[in-house]
Order: structure tokens, then sequence, then C-alpha cells
């Protein structure tokens, strides 16, 4: 349990220093948002549906990005290998860099996530949306979801990276294995923003938690295969 | 054996051919386009096989690093990926006149579009990774993953209802013994197809192999 929190530690440390990837996901984020907004003629009132996929949509480029990122980062300087050279296990080292990408990609979307609000239901803004009501909710499913297609995006990222086509592969990997993590959320924030109670989407967020379940423990039991020589 | 089986082979896909043109009864509702329901069914059956085959061969490489389960995977990945092209088009030729539309985005069919893609991003991972032995290891790795995606795919599609037909189990409607003797000659079928062609396509993959390791030592 040390070596994991170690591990995101210095994750998050050299992210504080750097500011490389939170900068890049959140301007990415809003030229996302502008690409949107055009594509609907500059319109204000969206179907709170389609909103919520807009978010997701958002959410995944963006986050994939910053994943791509994270391990080429410990590409450089083969920095991975030293880290697999330390006496720890590999399926610690997953699971501190998934924790460290989650938070770097949390923190971007908390701080996307209003913006749509904004933009796209400004109407509903004053009267319907509360904090309790709608933005911990809101929130809670973030995380779920964030934690879902991270963990297949952080599994992937280091896969797609030692391949040839790199960069190209990332998304190919995990849109197509995350798909359920994504219909899933996209489902549960369209209940909340259309204002239903929690009882109307209580069974898809049970579903939810264990999808995230399976995933993480899938890909910490894989990871060990995937690292065996990185150095190749 | 290889003959054997061809002939076998033959003989019962023309028989499965024969049954569901003239032998099955024609269905009251859906008429003569019901017919295809049988090579269907064939497809997407010998293409489960394929798959639940190339995740078990990816467990047996990373378990083993066998070269030959990593090929017995790929062959098998590759002739499901065919297989499940033609299970969507019968189904869009049947769901054409039957439901009034090509391609409906129900459980059933979400789940099958991203089979494919899944699939498909597998052969392409192997043309794209690189080395032989990380290809084998990341192909069987992903294959692995990709089979346990997909009752998951199925039950976060599934929250909504779905329109294919459900023709077993609870729900189903039943059916004519003719079609049903139809059905299974078509199923054993399809299933003697897949092992013929999965057999002759080591064969050229090994061949090959070999003929790359020829190249390499002369070299």
């Amino acid at each position: 349990m040390k070596s994991v929190t170690l591990i995101l530690r210095k994750d998050l440390l050299t992210e504080w220093r750097s500011r490389q990837i939170f900068p890049t996901m959140f301007v990415f984020s809003l030229l996302l948002v502008l690409v949107f907004s055009v594509a609907f003629e500059f319109r204000s009132q969206i179907a709170p549906r389609t909103v919520s996929a807009l978010v997701w949509i958002t959410f995944i480029f963006s986050g994939l990005l910053a994943l791509g990122r994270s391990f080429s980062l410990e590409r450089e300087n083969n920095a991975l290998l030293f880290l697999l050279m330390t006496p720890v296990r590999r399926s610690h080292i997953y699971l501190g860099k998934l924790l460290s990408n989650v938070i770097v990609v949390l923190v971007s979307e908390i701080f996307i996530l209003p913006l749509f609000i904004l933009f796209f239901l400004p109407g509903t803004g004053d009267a319907e949306l509360s904090l309790v009501g709608t933005f911990l909710p809101l929130l809670g499913v973030t995380v779920l979801g964030t934690v879902g297609f991270v963990s297949l995006g952080t599994f992937f990222s280091s896969m797609a990276l030692s391949t040839r086509l790199r960069e190209m592969m990332l998304p190919m990997l995990v849109f197509p294995l995350s798909i359920p993590v994504v219909i899933t959320s996209v489902g549960i924030c369209a209940s909340i923003l259309e204002g239903r109670p929690a009882g109307h989407y209580a069974f898809s967020l049970q579903v939810l938690v264990s999808f995230d379940i399976i995933f993480v423990l899938l890909c910490s039991l894989l990871f060990e295969y995937l690292m065996e020589d990185s150095g190749e | 054996m290889r003959q054997t089986l061809f002939f076998v082979t033959f003989a019962v896909m023309a028989a499965a051919t024969w049954m569901g043109l003239f032998y099955a009864p024609t269905e009251t509702v859906m008429g003569h386009i019901q017919r295809i329901f049988y090579f269907h069914m064939g497809t997407v059956w010998a293409a489960t096989v394929a798959f639940t085959v190339v995740f078990i061969a990816s467990i047996r490489y990373l378990r083993t690093e066998a070269a030959k389960w990593d090929v017995l995977a790929y062959c098998s990945a590759e002739i499901g990926v065919v297989l499940l092209t033609l299970t969507i088009i019968t189904g869009s030729i049947w769901a054409k006149p039957v439901w009034g539309t090509w391609w409906t985005w129900d459980p059933q069919l979400t789940t099958t579009f991203i089979l494919w893609v899944l699939y498909a991003v597998y052969l392409l991972l192997r043309s794209g990774a690189g080395g032989r032995g990380k290809r084998a290891r990341y192909s069987a790795i992903f294959a692995i993953v990709a089979f346990v995606d997909l009752p998951i795919v199925y039950v976060s599609a599934r929250i909504k209802r779905g329109i294919s037909p459900v023709v077993f189990g609870p729900g189903g409607g039943g059916i004519d013994p003719a079609m049903m003797h139809t059905l299974l000659v078509t199923l054993v079928g399809f299933t003697l197809l897949f092992v013929l062609l999965l057999g002759e396509r080591k064969k050229i993959m090994n061949m090959e192999n070999a003929l790359y390791a020829r190249g390499a030592e002369g070299r």
C-alpha cells in the first residue's frame, strides 16, 4: 500500500512542478466546447440528454490526451525501466499510476463541468439546478465514470505507446472497450440534469460501480504480463 | 483426415442450404425473408465459437508463451471477423423488410457492432504492434480484456429494452420442429466450416512463419 502512495506522490509532484497535463487538458476541453457550440449553431438551450453526451465526449477525448502524455513522460530517459527495477509489485505500480491519472483527469473535469451547464443549459441554472441536488450527484457520477475509463486508459496507454503506431493506437484500444462505462455514465448524467429523483438511476449507478471494480481488477491482474519486457 | 473434413463440411453445408430454402416451412408473418435466419444464426454462432477460441488461446499463450497459441488466436480472430461481418450483413437484409430499417441501436445490435469493432482493433493491433513477442503478448492481453468486456457491453446496452427476436429462453415464441432441424443442421455446418477454415488458415500461417524464418537465416 505504501508503494502505491509513493508512486502517486511522485506522479502528482511531477505534474505539479511541470504543469503540463492539466492546462493542456483544460484548453483542449474549451476548444471542444467551442466546436460543440459551432456545431449546434450557438444555441444555448440544448436538451439535457444531449448535453450529458457532449460532456462525456469531452471527458473521454481530453482524458485520453492526458493519459497518452502521462505514460510518454515515463518513457523519456527510460524512467519506466527504473520504475520496473524497483522492488515493487507490478500491480502496485499500476494502481499508483491509476490513482494519479484519476486525480489529474478529475481536477480538469471538475473545472470543465460547470462550463457546460453555463453554456448549454443557462435557463435552468438558477431555479432547478441546486448545489446539493445536481452538482454533488453529477460529481459522484463523474468520479465513477472517470475511474472506469481511466483504468482502461492507464493500462492501454502503456501498451499503445510501445507499439509501432504509438499515439494512434491509444484511442482505438480504449474507445471500444470503455463504451459500457460511457453509456452508463451518460445515462445517469442525463437523468440528473433532467432533475429526476435518485431512485430513477440507482440501478445504473450500481452497474457503473461494478464495471469499475471489474476493470480495475482485470487491468491490475494483467499488468504483470503487460510489463514483462518493456525494454524491447 | 483433411479431405474427410472437407467433404463432410461440404455435405452438411449443402444440406443446411437445401433445408433452409425448401425443407423449413415459410414463416407466417415474415414470409420467405425469414429463411435468412438460419445462416444469420449459423454465422453468429461460429463467430462466437471463434472468439471463444481466441480468448482461451490468449490465456494459454500468456501462461506458456508457446507460439502455437498465438497462431491459433490470430487465425481464429480473423475468421471470426469475417463470420461476424456476414452476420451483420444477413441481419441487415433481414431487418430491412421486417423492421423497415437496415440498422437500429438495440442492445443486441449495439453489442454485435462493438464486438466487430473490438476484433477489428485486435487485428489492427497485431499489424501495428512491432516485434513478434510483443505482438503476441499485447494482442493476447487485448483479446482477454475484450472478451471480458463483451457481457459488460451487453448489460450496459440492455438497460434499454431491445427488439431483436428472442427465439429461445423465457419470452421466446417457440419454434416449429422443421425449423429447429434446419437450424441445428446449419449450426453443425457452420461449426464444421469454422474448424475447416481454422485448420487451413493455421497451415498457411505456419508456412508463412517457416518462410520468414528461412528468409531470416539466409540474410
